[in-house]
């Protein structure tokens, strides 16, 4: 039905851009805005990363070095445009970053992209290395451990907007977020979008129809790497500080988490995965410090059980909602998401009185308060409570895990039935 | 002379235990084709197992040990991680080995803080072995070279002498034919995992007292390991060795070099001009300069000789 005017596709993004209009006026809260802020830049970063793990089947674990020295190019513009040595508007500053990102990603992209696979992963973070040595090395460019910090108020003001409030940042963030979502998209729709997918699935048999996987995966890479500049600017623009640590290789972890949670499989997964991961991030490490560990086995536990990432558990329901069996899977689910609940509970409880213990009992005793109870963890008491809370959610979850499986047989019944199997 | 004397054996001893941790991970590596992220990881904890071990019992019995436990950790990790994503692909594997380390180093922040252990070399071995000119070198060195040669004597001879050895060296070309011959691969591939996160957490105990033991030991020897295996060809026991020297020698002989471009352009008679913004980089000396080194051999043999140094395989 290619010759049909795409209406679903319209009206998704149509959607797509209401909500990143109507969401600053909802929530309305002060950090919201620049949680926001924060989420549109993670999405044109995990969309990027995408292209490469997702669309071209390239693990990169150095991704965050084409979002980082754009970020520096960008803020070296900046820094010229408020020196009135360079003219050229605020808006368009991606682009600067962009390009540096793009010339990067030509140059590492030459030598990375002969390797595929494990190789090339680990060739990636190589790369990353060599690039967050090199930052520690050129202080005049990178502000050694201060980073180089920007005015983004710079220049005339166009139509009122000279983007001082945070919220104008997050509209032009948002603006830039939704150019690049849909340049991204479309791209996967050209030749060389459906190239890469090839080179991803079968590298010899890409070769065969006449198309060189190397330069697939090197224009790929190259353009990941320009969208990723893009995002590095904006990241200039939204905190007017970039230091050398967004370009190491902790942020390239971190943005492999943020695709991979979401989902690789699919074009949406990445933006999901960087909602969630963003909202996570700033969410938990107000309340623990344990946040890091809790992320990692997050993480872990996506890999074990769900490698496909979010984005895949929505889509393996589809044929549940088309079959109208849903609701046979809802009361399993209640089940285990009680089940595990009880499970966090227990794991939570003991993490916490750990780190307690670890870094505060010194300080300010051994007794704390924990889901606003007071207890003492030089004690026995709670920690046996807290493993007994453990154990009993785990023995709980593996029994609901049985309703779970038999509503899933009941569901595969159902789709099997409507197949007419 | 005798600051190249001292140094080329503090390279050999620093070239051999990176050998440790590199020849295990080729192993891992080219028998399941799973690059192991948290192989650093293993080293981490054999050292700070090492500690703990050495506070109650001393360090011998925490030469045994701890590589000990971290061989069973290694076995867990095999059977009850890595075979269950095996299914979905060695993008999946690695990972759960990435998100694995990522787990260790916060464990390790949370049962021994952020700050390093104060894990000591054993006072037996806290003497001078022998003087070259001036310098007193450390008997330590000297019992982790002899510990790391023994390792690899013993390694070798079960690989080449021993039925085991055998088996192993058949599951890494023809696992199908293993396996119909009745030998147990997957137990074979746990043996192996373990095996070489035993080796890890032996370099770890030999390598946490001599360097230093804090949480960020993992991360920075892992990457350098990476480094040399991609130097020395991917899945190449021999080409792992020769990359391990290599690199011990120039991440150890770099840091005592004071020369910059700078000097060099005054020794062979070129002016500078001192304005100019390429300053800094003229400045750069190779002390300065020697975290970058191992990274830029490393693209340099990409460019020169993409398969790596002694690696049969490419791409």
């Amino acid at each position: 039905m290619s010759a049909m005017f795409p209406w679903r596709r319209l009206l998704v993004w149509s959607a797509t851009a209401a909500v990143m209009i109507v969401a600053p006026l909802v929530f309305t809260q002060g950090f919201a805005v620049s949680m926001l802020s924060q989420m549109g830049i993670a999405i044109i970063f995990a969309l990027s990363y995408n292209m490469l793990l997702g669309q071209t089947g390239m693990l990169s674990f150095g991704h965050a070095v084409y979002f980082g020295l754009g970020a520096f190019f960008a803020a070296h513009a900046l820094n010229a445009i408020g020196a009135n040595t360079l003219g050229w508007p605020v808006s368009l500053l991606p682009l600067i970053g962009g390009a540096a990102g793009l010339v990067f990603g030509v140059i590492f992209g030459y030598i990375t992209t002969k390797h595929s696979g494990t190789p090339f992963a680990m060739i990636s973070l190589g790369i990353a290395e060599m690039v967050a040595a090199c930052s520690l090395m050129f202080p005049s460019f990178f502000g050694g451990e201060g980073g180089i910090s920007t005015d983004r108020v710079v220049g005339k003001a166009v139509m009122g907007i000279d983007f001082g409030p945070s919220i104008q940042v997050y509209y032009l963030i948002a603006a830039w977020c939704f150019v690049c979502m849909i340049a991204m998209f479309a791209l996967t729709q050209t030749p060389l979008g459906r190239m890469a997918n090839a080179v991803r699935d079968n590298p010899e048999r890409a070769r065969f129809v006449g198309y060189n996987p190397t330069r697939v995966r090197f224009l790929m890479l190259s353009l990941a790497g320009f969208f990723a500049g893009v995002a590095g600017a904006l990241e200039v623009i939204n905190f007017e500080l970039i230091t050398a640590e967004r370009l190491g290789t902790v942020a390239s972890g971190n943005v492999l988490l943020m695709a991979f949670i979401g989902g690789i499989g699919h074009f949406y997964g990445p933006i999901i995965g960087a909602v969630l991961v963003t909202f996570l991030q700033s969410a938990l490490s107000n309340y623990t410090q344990a946040w890091l560990l809790y992320f990692g086995l997050f993480f872990l536990v996506m890999i074990l059980f769900a490698p496909g990432g979010i984005a895949s558990l929505l889509t393996l329901h589809k044929p549940a909602v088309q079959t109208r069996t849903l609701g046979r899977l809802l009361l399993p689910y209640a089940g285990a998401a009680a089940a595990a609940a009880v499970l966090m509970l227990g794991l939570v409880a003991l993490v916490e009185m750990l780190y307690h213990l670890e870094t505060k009992a010194e300080q300010v005793g051994t007794v704390m308060s924990l889901f606003g109870r007071q207890m003492d963890t030089a004690t026995a008491q709670p920690w046996i409570v807290a493993a007994g809370i453990l154990v009993v959610g785990g023995v709980l979850l593996a029994f609901v895990a049985r309703f779970v499986r038999s509503g899933w047989a009941h569901v595969t019944v159902a789709v099997n039935r409507a197949k007419g199997i | 002379m005798e600051f190249f004397l001292v140094t080329l054996l503090n390279s050999l001893s620093y070239g051999l235990l990176l050998f440790m941790l590199s020849s295990g991970l080729t192993l891992i590596f080219s028998m399941m084709g799973v690059l192991n992220f948290a192989h650093a990881s293993f080293y981490m904890l054999g050292a700070y197992f090492a500690y703990q071990t050495s506070t109650y019992v001393g360090f011998w019995p925490a030469l045994v040990i701890a590589p000990l436990v971290v061989a069973g950790l290694g076995a867990i990790t095999e059977r009850y991680g890595l075979r269950t994503v095996h299914k979905y692909g060695h993008v999946a594997e690695l990972l759960f080995t990435f998100g694995l380390a990522y787990i260790i180093e916060e464990v390790v922040h949370l049962i021994w803080g952020r700050a390093p252990v104060p894990y000591r070399i054993p006072e037996i071995l806290d003497f001078s072995a022998f003087s070259i000119f001036s310098t007193q070198y450390p008997a330590y060195r000297v019992f982790m070279m002899l510990i790391s040669v023994a390792m690899l004597v013993a390694l070798y001879l079960v690989l080449t002498r021993t039925r085991i050895g055998m088996i192993i060296q058949a599951s890494l070309s023809h696992p199908d034919m293993v396996q119909a011959l009745g030998h147990n691969v997957p137990t074979v591939f746990m043996l192996v995992f373990a095996g070489g996160a035993a080796l890890a957490g032996l370099a770890g105990v030999i390598g946490g007292n001599a360097f230093v033991t804090e949480p960020g030991m993992a991360v920075s020897v892992g990457t350098i390991v990476f480094v040399v295996v991609v130097f020395g060809g991917m899945g190449s026991l021999a080409g792992a060795f020769i990359a391990s020297l290599i690199i011990g020698a120039v991440q150890t002989f770099s840091v005592a070099f004071d020369y910059s471009l700078l000097s060099l352009f005054g020794t062979i008679g070129i002016k500078v001009n001192t304005e100019s913004g390429w300053m800094e980089l003229w400045k750069v000396t190779i002390a300065q300069a020697a975290p970058v080194l191992p990274y830029l051999l490393m693209v340099a043999m990409l460019i020169v000789r993409p398969k790596g140094l002694m690696g049969t395989r490419e791409g």
